[in-house]
């Protein structure tokens, strides 16, 4: 599975009401170019930092669905936040990772996660279930599964550097419009919430 | 000195969700704040990831605060100027600031940040004030004050000896 399908297996998996936090470079521009939605929150730059805004939203709001994008890169750069995670156990929280054991979106140089199980760090750090997936089914499979039971949930995908892959546009919106579009959309899920 | 149940009462007041990691300025409050049944308090293990946290709650239309060591203000710069200040989401850092009254006023470690603490701030534009004995309410308030008004970081600065620990 490559870039494209690894992340339209995600896209097709997440329920529409989960709110989604990508992380910067390629994965935030293709989730755009694939899906653009109000309760999407790219960050188009501080890398490592989008499973702590991720873990901030989910204990925010215990009810929302809050779901972390991310690749192998980010997500090795925080990794002391998955224990972060496990420790505050939000309920409906799913963290995936696209592995592609590379920096992509500097040139694809080499990470260390061809040589570092990330799946396993989701079961010692504690969170409620971990799985790795190599094909777009059980991905989003996986993700289907995570969105329906209590969590936290890691899902590491294996994912294929791909050549031919077009390099998605950037993120057109500047990061305020991002984050006026995502508070609105929070603040107005909050708003069904408590009507329920 | 300014006792602590009133300092972190003050606070709460405007404050949602905390996050931080832990420095010997605040001491036994530190417990207080993260063991406070009315508080959102998330340990973090890094200045950085406190921040991200934190940061969730301005983005949830709330406010979060992050309790931390000036020696974190380095792990913080990338958050501040890559997140915060451009996507203009505000949080309160609320810093102990070792080595405040000169390099050989605390240990050697300290000795750098101590002297260059608010120099970092002030270059990124992140507003900040010291703690003050007198009038620290009104300090408080104004600091928050600001953070809505302008949607950015802001930083409290906290000397040792200030806030009883």
């Amino acid at each position: 599975m490559n870039r494209e399908e690894a992340i339209s297996a995600v896209l097709g998996a997440v329920p529409n009401s989960a709110f989604l936090v990508t992380t910067t470079g390629l994965i935030s521009r293709e989730v755009f170019a694939q899906r653009d939605r109000d309760r999407n929150l790219y960050l188009l730059g501080s890398m490592g930092l989008a499973s702590s805004i991720g873990l901030g939203l989910a204990l925010l709001r215990p009810s929302t669905h809050v779901v972390v994008l991310e690749g192998d890169g980010s997500a090795l750069m925080s990794l002391g936040v998955l224990p972060s995670i496990a420790a505050e156990r939000p309920r409906r929280f799913t963290h995936v990772i696209l592995d592609n054991e590379a920096y992509e979106s500097t040139g694809s140089q080499p990470s260390i996660s061809g040589r570092f199980d990330l799946s396993a760090v989701g079961t010692t750090a504690g969170y409620a279930s971990s799985l790795a997936a190599t094909d777009a089914d059980s991905f989003a499979d996986a993700i289907r599964e995570a969105s329906s039971q209590t969590g936290p949930f890691l899902v590491v995908a294996k994912v294929a550097l791909d050549p031919s892959l077009r390099t998605p546009p950037r993120v057109s919106l500047s990061p305020v419009a991002i984050r006026d579009r995502f508070r609105q959309a929070f603040s107005n899920a909050s708003a069904d919430a408590s009507v329920k | 000195m300014i006792e602590a149940t009133a300092f972190w009462s003050q606070l709460k007041q405007h404050i949602t969700l905390f996050s931080g990691v832990p420095d010997s300025t605040f001491g036994r409050s530190y417990n207080a704040l993260a063991d406070d049944p009315e508080v959102r308090f998330v340990a973090a293990v890094r200045e950085d990831s406190a921040l991200g946290i934190a940061s969730a709650a301005g983005l949830a239309g709330k406010r979060g605060a992050v309790v931390m060591q000036n020696s974190g203000i380095g792990n913080v710069v990338n958050a501040i100027t890559s997140f915060n200040l451009v996507y203009q989401v505000p949080a309160l850092l609320i810093i102990g600031w070792r080595g405040y009254r000169g390099a050989d006023s605390d240990a050697p470690e300290h000795a750098v940040m101590g002297e260059k603490s608010a120099a970092i701030l002030d270059v990124l534009g992140v507003h900040n004030a010291v703690l003050d004995e007198a009038g620290w309410q009104r300090q408080v308030d104004d600091l928050i004050s600001k953070m809505d008004a302008e949607h950015s970081p802001v930083a409290l600065f906290v000397p040792p000896g200030v806030l009883q620990a």
